[in-house]
Formats: C-alpha cells, structure tokens, sequence
C-alpha cells in the first residue's frame, strides 16, 4: 500500500484520451525523483476509441510484474467517469479514485451520467473533477488530460515540480500555443482536487 | 552507463543497434510494431543502418536473409501470425545458417487482444530446431539481443527472440551498453546457401548435429537460472519469460520461498530441470502461451513419484495470458482484498471505427447495395474495417488472414455463394490480396473486391502502404482484371446513391470487378495537419 517507497497507479479513458501522455510525465518525474517504473499500456486494435488504460507502477525497489496486481492500486486516475468504475477491483481497501465528471459517450448503453458519479461518490475519497470546464478555461479543451494529472497530483508522490517539468518537455516542442494552456490545466486541475 | 525508459519493442531494437546492427525489416502487426518504429526513427533516416517497412513478413524475413547473407547483422521483426506467412524461409533459414547474426523477434498476443489466434511461437523455434530467446523484462531484452547476436554468428544459426503483448507494451529502465561496429561485407558460401536436396541433406545434418551445443548453452547461459532459495523440497517452479515476473510478484515477501527455475533461453536447459525435478515433489510451470515447458517435463505419462502443475493440470488456464492473479491462485496464495464496483451494471466500451471513417462510408453504401439480397457474403479481411462486423455496421461476415477475403470469396464463389464480396485495405491487399487476385483475374470468377485504400497501415498507426493511389490500380489491371470492371469510388456521404448505384452494377457483372474506394485515413489526415501547424 502506499508509501513514499511505492505508488500503483491505473491510468484509465477511451482511446484518444490522451492517458499515454499522462503516463510519459508521471514516468519521467518519477525516473528523475530515482523511482524504477514500468508502465504497460494498449497499443493495437483496443485504441479505436475503446477502453484504454495502463498500469502504471513507480517504487524504490523492484519492480517485478508489469501488471498492477488486483488489490494493489493506490490510485486510478481516469479522464473519464465511466471508466474510472471499470477498474476499481484494482483498488487497494485504501485506494483512491481521481477522475473527470465529463462522460464519453460512444456506445449506445452508456448509463445517466449521474448514475455514474453516484456510484463514484460511494467510493471512499473519491475525487471528482470537470475536467471539460476547467480545460476550456485552460484554453483547450484538448487538455483535460492535464487537468487530471494536475487533480491527481494532489496524490502522487512524485512532486509537482517534476510533473511540471515533464509538461514542457512534452508540450514545448508543439509550441507556446499548446505549452501555456497545458500549464493552466495542470495547475486549474491541482486546485480542483482541493 | 545510461539509463533508458523503453518499451519492449524498444529494448529489442536498441539491443540490436547496439549489438552492430546492419539492417532491419518488418512488416507492422500488434504487438511488433514499435520494433522497427524505433529502429527507423534512430536510423537517422537510414544513415546510420537500414531500417525499413516490407510489403509483408516473408518478403521481411528474405530481405533480412540478404543481409545476414551478405555477412552483416540482420534483424526481421512480425507478430506471430506474421511467422506464419514468413515461415517458408524461416524454416529453411535454419539450414542456410546466418552468416551475419541474424535475429527473428517474434512478438506474441496471448489474449488476442488485437490478433486472431493466440499461437506460441516458440514452438516454431522448436520446429526449425533453433535457439530461442525468452526476456522477461526490458533489460534482459535488451541484453538478451546482444546474447542472440553472439550466439547466432557463433553457431552460425538464426536465432528467435520471443516476445509477448506484456513486455513489448510495457515500459521499463534499460542500462545501455557500449555500442559495437557493424560487419563488413563477406558473402556466404554457395554450398551453404543453395538448397538443391545435395546440399540441404548436409545442412539439414549440420543443424541436427548442433542441438547438443544448442541444450549446453540453455544450461550454461546466466539467462537460465536455478535459485534454490530455502523453501524445502515440496515445491518447485519453472517459469519462463513474463511468468517469471508473476510468481516473484507473488512471492515478494514470503518466508521460505520454494526453489525457482528461470528459463529465458531454448532449447530447453535439460540438466537444469533434471537438478530442480530430482530435488521437490510438485513442480508447477508457469509460462506464457502454450504449455511447451509442461509437456516436455511431464512427458505422455509423467514421472514416476512426482507431480508436474500447470496449464495441462488446470491449475493455470488453457486459454488467455497470465495474470497476477492467476498465478497467484496457482500458489495457493488467498486473493488480494480489494474494491470491487458490486451492484453497478458497466457497459462494455469496445474499439470501434473512428466518426467518419471512410470504411464507414463503404460498409455504409455496400449494406445498401445489398439489401434485401439475403444470400450475399461479404468475406472481410485484417485491418480496421474489421470492425464493421459490430452493429451498427454488421456488415461483414468473415476475417480469417491477410488477404484471406480475396481467396475465400473467389472459393465460396465457385462453391454456389453469390454475390459474394470481398474487402480489404490497400496494405493488406499489397500483403497477400494480389496474388489470389491473379487467380480470380485467370478465372474471371463471378465476384467483387472492394479495395480501401485509406493510403495507410492504419490499424497499427499509420505506416506506410506500398499499394495504394495509382501503384495499386496499376497493380489491379496488371494482374488482369478488366479495365471496364475497375470502377474507383469516394466513400463520402455526398456521394451514397452514386456509390450504392455502381456497387450494385458491379455485383450484377457476372464476372470479377474491382472497387477501389479512395479517400485518405481520418487519422493520418489530422497528423499531417499536426505537422503542418
């Protein structure tokens, strides 16, 4: 379970989403703050617009499967309210939810939204963002992602410094015009997560 | 030395690049792929070694044959289907030998989560009597293509690097080794490399006669690893690659853990199993894929006085990669507590075909073309539009192959089914759809293809398609195809009724046409804007 030694995390959405870019700045704030990683992710078919995610794990020791083992996530951290619910039989007794209110609707069963955010809400800890809102008053709605990392950092333990850090070297490369508003997403979403 | 984070796939490519790599080829399939991604995009456009697409994994796996003829370092990269169309050289190259070290990275998708079937290719590194390797995580993939060059230019053999959808898809620090210099040129021998039953009977002899040196490096190499621990001699496990990571997962911590045998490299280290056999009573094997290990340790009827566990035993699953948990379960460990969602229904969220996706806009015209036509097939084949088998579409009826649809349309066609239609994509039709066109070309069989041609591998995220635009309808009336009955499309809204009229034409044609549906991959169209920001 978490400690300042180990952090399990499930990054979870549909494809698109953005998680993998998540996952680059968590792995390289964590490689540099001297944690190992792995991190497996979907690649293939599943991206279509499916659901995707990755298991993340960072610790100071080693790190044997590549696969968070079920009942030893600390976090998922979900772009996408439905998807948050799809793997909480990962959750530690103590783990914690951190995801976006905004839903993704492309399939026809999708549940009322409010349904959804209930079942969260029982979820000790949970915690709940709109992600939409707050990265359209990032700039972008193209940046929700980096809202919930910004809502999650709040839980991480790699510091927000090196999260940051990790945002402009994977965003200035594409320019001020997508680097700033990222930047406000990440800190829009800290604040958020109260 | 310094330290990496790098996919699988990467640890691979990087291992061979360093290892003095010359050149590599591959053709993209889930999970290889990001393979020869990154061998290309640290080739420095081909400056530093060759690093390229092939039209398919035979044509691959030659090229890379060439090279290791030419005495320079090869690599050709497939998932595992791809070996199967590769597998006429792959399995003669045993006899040729490598003459530069040549190695085959075979990159499994137990669980199928993007493939049809869930072979294990390791038994075809057993069917052509090769060494294969088996990393479990990023840095033995790393360290383990070194080992594979050293081994293949030692023994003069190709040797398989097998990998499955866990290790290539998962990220992990890998320490770099220096990198070494590349071959220079020095042709293989004639006698070696021409196959006449004259020569092969003396190769084929050659390579029987290595297995014994092939066993002692399996019992020799650091790779393989008996740990005795202090876990008494009731229990003992074998695990070989991903497995390994599984059990030790859930033998962090445990007072006394039983003795564990490590297996990364094949063929199987037959002194070191012996040592664990005659030492415990129960042996559980943990591998990934098909129980290979299992069988060859229990043999038909077992060993006298000792227990073999596993997927034969049902302690593991048959079918579908391992897990954490199933491993677990395995040790007679209890389940982990957890969270668990209880009363709460969750809609399933499948992949499915972008909004407004081309294919869309041809399944969408060829259903309406076919309405009310309650005999039609429509034979489907390996790519994205192999979605359009889920509603809304329901629009295809088979998906066997690469370039199965071609083939199978032309025999169901012949057999009495009608209309019968076959679609592909314009990569896979360049894979395996010309030839069995040829063969409906020769036959002018009463059937259509539709061809996709979205201009890209888009699947696998957008590599480059060699029949596509005017190449592929050259390639269309080269093969025969009569020009009158090539008829091009746009699959665009705006143009449904004009599409749905010329599909309906062309199923009435009682002989072979051919519809090239044209417009570019959704994906694609939006990277190249990204570009062009």
């Amino acid at each position: 379970m978490s400690s300042s030694l180990k952090q399990d995390i499930i990054l979870a959405g549909v494809g698109g989403q953005g998680i993998l870019s998540i996952a680059f700045i968590i792995d390289n704030a964590a490689l540099k703050e001297g944690f190992a990683i792995k991190q497996a992710e979907v690649h293939g078919m599943a991206q279509r617009g499916g659901a995707v995610q990755s298991h993340l794990r960072l610790s100071k020791n080693k790190i044997w499967s590549d696969l968070i083992p079920r009942g030893e996530a600390d976090l998922v951290l979900s772009v996408e309210p439905l998807e948050a619910l799809r793997y909480v039989d990962y959750l530690h007794p103590r783990g914690r939810i951190v995801t976006s209110s905004s839903p993704f609707v492309n399939i026809p069963d999708y549940p009322l939204q409010e349904s959804v955010l209930e079942r969260i809400r029982k979820f000790e800890g949970s915690v709940i963002v709109d992600s939409e809102a707050l990265a359209k008053a990032a700039g972008t709605s193209r940046a929700q992602n980096t809202v919930m990392l910004g809502a999650a950092s709040k839980y991480l333990i790699v510091k927000p410094e090196s999260l940051v850090e990790f945002i402009r070297v994977l965003f200035a490369p594409r320019g001020e015009k997508v680097l700033e508003p990222n930047l406000r997403a990440f800190e829009l979403g800290r604040k958020a997560a109260g | 030395m310094a330290k990496e984070i790098l996919l699988g796939d990467e640890a691979v490519a990087l291992g061979a690049v360093h290892a003095g790599l010359s050149a590599g080829y591959s053709y993209p399939g889930t999970p290889a792929t990001e393979v020869m991604e990154y061998l290309i995009r640290v080739s420095k456009g081909g400056s530093l070694f060759t690093a390229a697409w092939s039209v398919n994994e035979k044509t691959a796996f030659e090229e890379a044959l060439g090279t290791s003829f030419a005495g320079k370092r090869a690599l050709v990269s497939m998932k595992h289907v791809g070996l199967n169309v590769a597998a006429d050289p792959f399995m003669s190259a045993s006899l040729t030998g490598a003459n530069g070290g040549f190695v085959v990275v075979a990159a499994d998708d137990p669980s199928m989560h993007s493939s049809q079937n869930e072979q294990d290719s390791r038994f075809f590194a057993q069917f052509a009597q090769i060494p294969c390797f088996e990393p479990a995580d990023h840095q033995e993939a790393y360290d383990l293509t070194r080992e594979a060059y050293d081994l293949s230019e030692n023994m003069s053999i190709p040797v398989m690097l097998r990998l499955t959808t866990r290790l290539s898809h998962s990220r992990g620090g890998v320490e770099t080794r220096e990198s070494r210099p590349k071959n220079s040129l020095k042709p293989g021998a004639r006698e070696c490399w021409t196959l006449l039953p004259t020569n092969a009977r003396v190769l084929f002899k050659k390579v029987l006669d290595q297995q014994a040196a092939f066993v002692r490096h399996s019992e020799t190499t650091p790779f393989n690893r008996l740990e005795m621990n202090s876990g008494g001699r009731t229990l003992g496990i074998i695990a070989s690659g991903i497995g390994y990571n599984y059990v030790m997962e859930n033998l962090r911590g445990a007072a006394s853990p039983p003795p564990v045998l490590k297996i990364s490299a094949y063929p199987l280290p037959e002194s070191l199993i012996r040592r664990l056999v005659e030492h415990v009573g129960t042996v559980l094997v943990v591998e990934e894929g098909y129980p290979l290990i299992e069988r060859a340790v229990k043999g038909m009827f077992g060993i006298h006085g000792k227990t073999v566990l596993g997927r034969l035993s049902g302690d593991l699953p048959l079918a579908g990669e391992l897990t954490p948990e199933t491993v677990r379960a395995a040790l007679h460990e209890p389940p982990r507590e957890r969270q668990a969602l209880a009363d709460f229904k969750l809609a399933g969220r499948p992949p499915q075909l972008c909004v407004g996706c081309p294919h869309a806009d041809t399944l969408k015209a060829l259903n309406d073309a076919l309405d009310g036509v309650e005999t039609a097939t429509v034979f489907s084949d390996i790519g994205c539009y192999t979605l359009g088998w889920f509603p809304p579409y329901s629009a295809v009826d088979t998906c066997v192959c690469m370039g199965a649809s071609v083939g199978m349309a032309k025999g169901a066609a012949e057999a009495g089914i009608h209309p019968a239609v076959a679609v592909i994509g314009d990569s896979t039709f360049g894979h395996s759809g010309i030839t069995p066109l040829l063969s409906a070309a020769a036959f002018n069989t009463n059937m259509v293809l539709i061809v996709l041609d979205n201009g890209t591998v888009a699947m696998t995220g957008g590599q480059p398609s060699f029949a596509t635009g005017e190449r592929l309808l050259r390639i269309i009336e080269g093969v025969g195809v009569a020009k009158d009955h090539i008829r091009v499309i746009t699959p665009l809204p705006k143009f449904h009724a004009q599409n749905v009229r010329t599909l309906k034409d062309e199923i009435a044609y009682p002989g072979l046409s051919v519809i090239v549906a044209v417009r570019e991959c959704l994906e694609e169209a939006k990277k190249k804007n990204r570009r062009a920001e």
